[in-house]
C-alpha cells in the first residue's frame, strides 16, 4: 500500500498509465481480422497473421497475409484511380489532403495509443513526436497539391507507385510516404511491416472517413512476400521503399531495367561528434535524444558517438549518469523513457551484435530493463573504428563511443562508413560546426541537435542510406517526373570496336599522324590495353582511337577522385574556366565541325551541333553559380538551410548519336556542379570527345575533373556502375544497357541514370535544363538551431 | 558580523555541512558552454517524459508545500498580512484535507516564510515555537544598488531581528561587466555577514539574461560560500524559467563534482500553478536526485501556488474540483 508518507520518502514517480481501453474495443470489433484496404473498401481477412504487442506478447490482431493476386487488385484499382486523381485541380487533392490532416489531429491519442500498443514505442513519443508530425506532414502536402502546378510547373505525377514502409515509425513513415504521392497526384499502392500494420489500417479507415476517392489510397498488409509481389509488379511506375540497406539493394537490382522510378531510404549508421567546446550536457541529452529515442530503432540515429578525447572522462561521466535516469518498460506508461523492441526477431539481432562487440574488446556500460522483449540502455566504450558494432547498423539502444583528437580525426572517422544519412555536430562554435557540417557525407546534419524532423525540409541519405528525399521542395521531386523524352526509335547497339588494324585513313601522309589518347588526371595517357580501334566515318575509318579498358577506367577514377579542389570552388570560380572553355571551343569551331563532317553528319547540322555545344557551355557557366539552396521554413528558432552539394564522382556513358554535343550536355552540367567526372564518348565517334581535352587543357580546367576513357561503352559502363567509389552513374545507350547499369550500380547503391541514348535530341530544349542539374547534385539539409 | 545563537533553531536548517565556498576560481566557470536551444529543448521534455498521478501526485504537491518559501514581498505589508502568512504556513491546507490524506500527524508547514527586513520580528514572533524559519531579503532588495556597507549592514541588522535566512540580491553590473573578482568580494563579504544565517544568493537571472552569465554567476557565488542559489528576486521582467532553472542546478552538480560541498536551489517568482511545483521537482530529480527534493536543499519561492496546490489536493481527496474561497487565505 503506497501512503503518502511512504511515497514522501521515495519520492517515486509512480505509473501513470494511458487509458487504452477504446483502441482495445477498436481491436475486439476487429476481432475477426483486417483485409486488405483496396478501391475505399476493406477486403473480407484472407488467410491472416498475428500482430502482437512487444511489450506484452498478448495478441492484438488477425491481419491480412497479402498474395501477388491481393497486390495485382490493389494496384489495378490504384490504376483506374490514377486519372481521375491527377485530373482533379490542385486545389481539390488539397482539400482532401487538409481534411486528412485535421481529422489524423482529431483521432491522435487513438493513433497514438495504437501505435504505442503495436510498436512498442512509448506513448510519450507516439504521443508528441509521431502523431503530431503526420499531421504535420499532410499539412505541409495539402499546400504542394494547392500550389504545385505555380510551384513545380512542367512536371507530372509518376502514376501508381507501390510503398513498402518500416516498423520503427510505422504511421510517420505512411505518412512521409502517402503525402507526396498523393499531393503529386499519384495513387498509391502501400504495404507497411507485418510487425506493425494496425495503424496504416486505422489511417485506411480514416481515408475513408475523409472520403478520399475510391483507388487512391490501397493498403496491402502482408510480410516481404507481399513486399516482392509490388516491387515485381509490372503495373507500378515507381517504388518506394524505406527499410533496410540490404533489402533496398535488392530492390534496386530487381528493379533494374523496368523504367520504375526509385526512392530508397535505407540504413545508417550516423555519427555524433562532440567538440570539446560543446555544452556537454547539451551533447549527453542529445544522446538520449538520438539512440535512446524509439530504442534506438532509428534509420538516423546518431550511434557513433565520437568525442574529443580532452573531454571525454567528463563526458563519458555525464553520459553513464543521464543513462542511469532512463525508465525502460510498458510503453502506455507516460514515465517509460523506453519501451519494447519491436520483435523478439530484432531483440535477438541485438544481443547477438552486442555479444560480438564484447567478445571484440568492447566494454559495455548499461541501464536496466524489464524481462520480455526489452533491451536495457547501452554504451559501449573501447569500440575500435574496424569492430562489428561500429560498423553494422545495430537498430538498438546502443551507442559505441570512440574518441577523436582533432577536428579532421573527427571528418574522417564520422565519414568512416559506407552509410551517409544524418550526422550530427555539437561545439559552441560556428565557424567549426558548418566546417564539419560541409565536409560529413550526410543527406541530413544536425548542428546541436538531433532527430529533429519537419515535413518542410528533405530528409534521405548519401551512400548507402540511399537516393531520394522525403520533406520539403526536394521531397516533392521524388513524386514528379520530368516529362521523359522517348525515342521514336531506340538506340541500337554500337559496332563491337575491333582493335586491329585495318584500312588506309584518309589523306593517310599528307600531314602529321595525329594519336587520339585518353585523358586522365588532366594528362594525355595511353590505353591499357595498348590497343586501338578504327572510328568509322561516312565512307571508311576517319581515324583511330584507344581502345580502353576496365584498368582505365580504375585510373580515371583515382584521377577524378583527386581533384578534390573543384568541389570546394567557388561557383564563380567554375563558371570562370566553362567561360574559358567556351570561349576556346568556340575558336576552334570548325575544327570540330570539320571532325563532325567527318563522322558522316551534314555541314549545317555539324556546326548546329558546334555551336549548340559552345551556347550550352555558357549556360553551364552562367548555372556554376546560380543553381543554390535554400533555407527552409521549418521550426522557430532554426535555420535549415538545403545545400546542394555535388555527388563527387560521377561515371557518364555517352550516347552515340551527336558525338560532340551529347559529351559536351552531359559532362558539363555535372561539372557546372562541382562534380568530376569519368566519361566514356560515343563509342562510334569517340574523336569529337578526344578532341576536346586540348581544349579542356588550355581552358584552366584542374587535372582529373574530366577524364575521357574512349573503347566499348557497355564494358567500362559496367566497371564504373560497379565501382564503389563512383557515386553516380549516367548511362544513355540501350535498353539492355540500361538494365545492366541499373543492377550493377546495387553494389553501392550509387544513383544512377539511365535513358536511351535516342531519346533526346541534344539540339533541342530536351538537351539542357535544371533537370540536369538536380541530377548532379544532391540535397543536404543542415539545421541550425539558434538562440542565446 | 554577528555570532548570536539563531533563536528557536527550526529542524527543517540544512542537515549537511554548510558550503565553505572556495577561492574564486574562473576556471571553473570561464568558457563553459550553455547552449540556449538545448538547454530549452532539455526543459520542455522534463514535462513530458515525466507525469505523477493520484496518490503520487497528492505525495509530491505535499512534498512541494514542505519545500515552498511561503512569500509576502509588498509594499503595503503590514504586521496583520505578515501574521495571515504565517498562520497559513504553519497550516497550509485545510485539516480535512489532511485527514483525507492521511497525513494529520505529519506536523505539515511550509518550508519558510519570507519576508522584508522589516516583517522580520512579526514573522519571528508569529512562528515561534513552530520550528518553521523565517527568510528575509536584505541587502537593498530588490536591484540592491546601495552602497555595501549598508548593504551588509542590513544583513546583520536583519539577522539580529532573528531571521535563520538571508536571501541577498547581487550587483547585477559585476556580471555584465564580467568582474568576477567583484561580485565574488561582495558575495563572501555578505556570507560573512550572515554568519550562521544561510545566505541565498538571488542572481535576477532575468536581468543578466544570458545563460552562461548565470551558470557563471552561480559558480561565482557558490565559490563565495552561498548556500542557496535562487533565481529571481520576482520583480524582474522574467523570473524563474526551467531552461534558467536547469542552467543553475547543473552549475551546482558541477560545483558539488568539484569541491564535495552541497548547494540548495531556489526557483522564484512566476510559478502559481500546482504544475509549476511538479515540474521543477522533476527538474530536481531528474537533475540532481532525491536530497533535492528536500527543504534543506530545495525551496519554492511562491506565494499564489500553495492555493492552486491546495485545491488540487482537495480534490484528490474529494473526487470534486475545488474551490479557493474555501480555504483559508494565505
Amino acid at each position: 500500500m503506497n501512503t503518502i508518507t511512504d511515497i514522501l520518502a521515495t519520492m517515486d514517480y509512480g505509473t501513470a498509465p494511458e487509458d487504452s481501453a477504446i483502441v482495445r474495443d477498436w481491436l475486439k470489433k476487429n476481432e475477426a481480422g483486417f483485409g486488405h484496404f483496396i478501391d475505399g473498401a476493406f477486403t473480407a481477412p484472407g488467410e491472416t497473421f498475428e500482430v502482437r504487442s512487444p511489450a506484452s506478447g498478448e495478441l492484438l490482431a488477425s491481419v491480412t497475409q497479402g498474395s501477388d493476386e491481393d497486390v495485382d487488385i490493389a494496384v489495378k484499382a490504384a490504376r483506374a484511380g490514377q486519372p481521375g486523381w491527377a485530373s482533379l485541380p490542385g486545389h481539390e487533392r488539397a482539400r482532401y489532403l487538409y481534411a486528412i490532416a485535421r481529422h489524423v489531429q482529431q483521432h491522435a491519442r487513438f493513433l497514438a495509443v495504437l501505435e504505442s500498443l503495436d510498436n512498442g514505442k512509448p506513448i510519450r513519443e507516439s504521443r508528441d513526436a509521431d502523431v503530431p508530425l503526420v499531421a504535420r506532414h499532410f499539412y505541409h502536402h495539402a499546400g504542394w497539391a494547392e500550389i504545385m502546378e505555380d510551384e513545380l510547373p512542367g512536371t507530372t505525377p509518376h502514376g501508381v507507385c507501390g510503398q513498402i514502409i518500416p516498423w520503427n515509425f510505422p504511421l510517420l513513415m505512411l505518412a512521409w510516404k502517402v503525402a507526396p504521392a498523393l499531393a503529386a497526384g499519384n495513387t498509391v499502392v502501400l504495404k507497411p511491416a507485418e510487425y506493425t500494420p494496425l495503424t496504416a489500417l486505422a489511417f485506411a479507415e480514416i481515408a475513408a472517413e475523409v472520403g478520399l476517392p475510391k483507388g487512391v489510397l490501397n493498403i496491402v498488409t502482408g510480410d516481404g512476400r507481399t513486399g516482392a509481389a509490388i516491387v515485381a509488379h509490372d503495373g507500378l511506375d515507381k517504388i518506394a521503399f524505406t527499410g533496410s540497406t540490404e533489402v533496398g539493394r535488392r530492390i534496386r537490382r530487381e528493379t533494374a531495367g523496368t523504367g520504375k522510378s526509385l526512392t530508397l531510404e535505407l540504413g545508417g549508421k550516423s555519427p555524433f561528434v562532440v567538440f570539446a567546446d560543446a555544452d556537454l550536457d547539451a551533447a549527453v541529452e542529445g544522446v538520449a535524444d538520438a539512440i535512446w529515442f524509439n530504442a534506438g530503432q532509428v534509420c538516423c540515429a546518431g550511434a557513433r558517438v565520437l568525442v574529443a578525447e580532452s573531454v571525454a572522462k567528463r563526458f563519458e561521466d555525464l553520459l553513464e549518469k543521464r543513462m542511469r535516469q532512463l525508465r525502460v518498460g510498458d510503453p502506455l506508461d507516460k514515465n517509460t523513457d523506453m519501451g519494447a523492441i519491436v520483435h523478439p526477431v530484432q531483440l535477438e539481432r541485438i544481443r547477438g551484435l552486442v555479444e560480438k562487440g564484447v567478445a571484440e574488446g568492447a566494454e559495455l556500460v548499461q541501464g536496466t530493463a524489464p524481462e520480455g522483449c526489452f533491451f536495457p540502455p547501452t554504451i559501449a566504450m573501447k569500440v575500435e573504428p574496424a569492430s562489428t558494432l561500429a560498423t553494422e547498423e545495430i537498430f538498438g539502444p546502443v551507442a559505441t563511443v570512440t574518441t577523436f583528437r582533432t577536428p579532421e580525426d573527427a571528418v574522417a572517422l564520422a565519414n568512416n562508413t559506407r552509410y551517409g544519412l544524418a550526422a550530427s555536430i555539437w561545439s559552441e562554435n560556428v565557424n567549426l560546426c558548418l566546417d564539419i557540417a560541409a565536409q560529413v557525407k550526410a543527406g541530413v546534419v544536425w548542428v546541436n541537435c538531433t532527430n529533429v524532423f519537419d515535413a518542410g525540409a528533405g530528409f534521405g541519405g548519401y551512400r548507402e542510406s540511399g537516393f531520394g528525399r522525403e520533406g520539403g521542395r526536394e521531397g516533392m521531386m521524388a513524386y514528379l517526373a520530368h516529362p521523359k523524352p522517348k525515342a521514336r526509335k531506340p538506340e541500337a547497339s554500337p559496332a563491337v570496336p575491333v582493335g586491329q588494324p585495318g584500312e588506309a585513313l584518309p589523306g593517310a601522309g599528307a600531314w602529321i599522324d595525329r594519336t587520339a589518347k585518353f585523358y586522365i588526371g588532366g594528362k594525355q595517357a595511353r590505353p591499357d590495353s595498348g590497343y586501338s580501334y578504327p572510328v568509322q566515318g561516312a565512307s571508311g575509318p576517319v581515324g583511330l582511337a584507344g581502345l580502353g579498358n576496365r584498368k582505365d577506367i580504375r585510373n580515371a577514377v583515382e584521377a577524378a577522385h583527386k581533384a578534390k579542389g573543384w568541389g570546394k570552388a567557388t561557383g564563380h570560380n567554375r563558371a570562370q574556366v566553362l567561360y574559358y572553355l567556351a570561349e576556346n571551343l568556340s575558336a576552334r569551331a570548325s575544327e570540330f565541325a570539320d571532325r563532325l563532317v567527318s563522322f558522316g553528319a551534314g555541314k549545317s547540322a555539324a556546326q548546329a551541333e558546334v555551336d549548340t555545344a559552345i551556347r550550352r557551355t555558357f549556360w553551364y557557366a552562367a548555372q556554376a553559380d546560380k543553381f543554390d539552396g535554400a533555407v527552409h521554413q521549418t521550426k522557430s528558432a532554426h535555420v535549415t538551410l538545403a545545400m546542394h552539394e555535388p555527388l563527387g564522382v560521377i561515371g557518364i556513358a555517352c550516347p552515340t548519336a551527336q558525338p560532340l554535343l551529347g559529351f559536351v550536355s552531359l559532362v558539363l552540367p555535372a561539372i557546372a556542379m562541382g562534380n568530376a567526372v569519368v566519361a566514356i564518348p560515343s563509342q562510334s565517334h569517340p574523336l569529337a570527345a578526344t578532341d576536346l581535352y586540348q581544349v579542356l587543357d588550355t581552358s584552366d580546367l584542374p587535372g582529373g575533373v574530366v577524364n575521357i576513357v574512349a573503347g566499348e561503352r557497355d564494358a567500362m559502363a559496367r566497371t564504373l556502375a560497379e565501382h564503389d567509389d563512383v557515386a553516380g552513374i549516367w548511362y544513355f545507350g540501350t535498353k539492355n544497357g540500361g538494365r545492366m547499369i541499373e543492377e550493377a550500380s546495387a553494389g553501392n547503391l550509387k544513383q544512377s541514370w539511365v535513358e536511351d541514348g535516342a531519346a533526346r535530341d541534344w539540339l533541342s530544349k530536351d538537351g539542357q535544363g535544371r533537370g540536369f542539374l538536380h541530377r548532379a547534385t544532391q540535397i543536404k539539409n543542415i539545421w541550425v538551431p539558434y538562440g542565446e | 558580523m554577528t555570532t548570536a545563537a539563531l533563536p528557536d533553531q527550526p529542524e527543517s536548517l540544512p542537515n549537511h555541512a554548510r558550503n565553505l565556498g572556495t577561492p574564486l576560481d574562473a576556471v571553473m566557470f570561464e568558457g563553459h558552454a550553455v547552449n540556449r536551444s538545448a538547454a530549452e529543448r532539455r526543459a520542455a521534455s522534463l514535462t513530458t517524459r515525466r507525469s505523477v498521478k493520484k496518490t503520487h501526485q497528492a505525495a509530491w504537491l505535499v512534498n512541494a508545500i514542505r519545500c515552498i518559501d511561503l512569500t509576502t514581498l509588498a509594499g503595503d505589508d503590514t504586521e496583520g498580512r505578515v501574521q495571515r502568512l504565517c498562520a497559513k504556513a504553519r497550516q497550509p491546507i485545510a485539516p480535512r484535507i489532511m485527514d483525507g490524506l492521511g497525513i494529520a500527524e505529519m506536523g505539515l508547514t511550509t518550508g519558510a516564510v519570507c519576508v522584508y527586513p522589516t516583517m522580520v520580528p512579526h514573522a519571528v514572533k508569529a512562528l515561534r515555537g513552530t520550528g518553521i524559519p523565517v527568510a528575509s531579503v536584505a541587502t537593498g532588495f530588490p536591484a540592491g544598488l546601495m552602497p555595501l556597507h549598508l548593504r551588509l549592514e542590513e544583513i546583520r541588522w536583519t539577522v539580529d531581528q532573528g531571521a535563520h535566512e538571508i536571501d541577498i540580491v547581487i550587483t547585477r553590473e559585476h556580471v555584465l561587466k564580467a568582474d568576477w573578482p567583484a561580485l565574488y568580494d561582495e558575495v563572501a563579504a555578505m556570507r560573512e555577514a550572515c554568519g550562521d544565517a544561510h545566505l541565498k544568493a538571488i542572481l535576477a537571472t532575468g536581468d543578466i539574461a544570458t545563460l552562461r552569465n548565470v551558470y557563471s554567476a552561480s559558480m561565482v557565488a557558490m565559490q563565495a560560500g552561498a548556500d542557496f542559489i535562487k533565481t529571481s528576486t520576482g520583480k524582474e521582467g522574467v523570473n524563474a524559467t526551467l531552461p534558467v532553472s536547469l542552467t543553475m542546478v547543473r552549475a551546482l552538480r558541477d560545483y558539488g563534482d568539484a569541491t564535495g560541498h552541497r548547494v540548495g536551489f531556489k526557483p522564484a517568482g512566476g510559478m502559481k500553478s500546482a504544475k509549476d511545483a511538479l515540474a521543477w521537482q522533476y527538474l530536481m530529480k531528474e537533475e540532481l536526485g532525491n536530497d533535492w527534493l528536500q527543504p534543506d536543499l530545495f525551496r519554492l519561492g511562491a506565494s499564489s501556488m500553495l492555493g492552486d496546490i491546495e485545491r488540487q489536493l482537495e480534490h484528490h481527496v474529494t473526487g470534486r474540483y475545488a474551490a479557493a474561497h474555501r480555504h483559508s487565505l494565505a
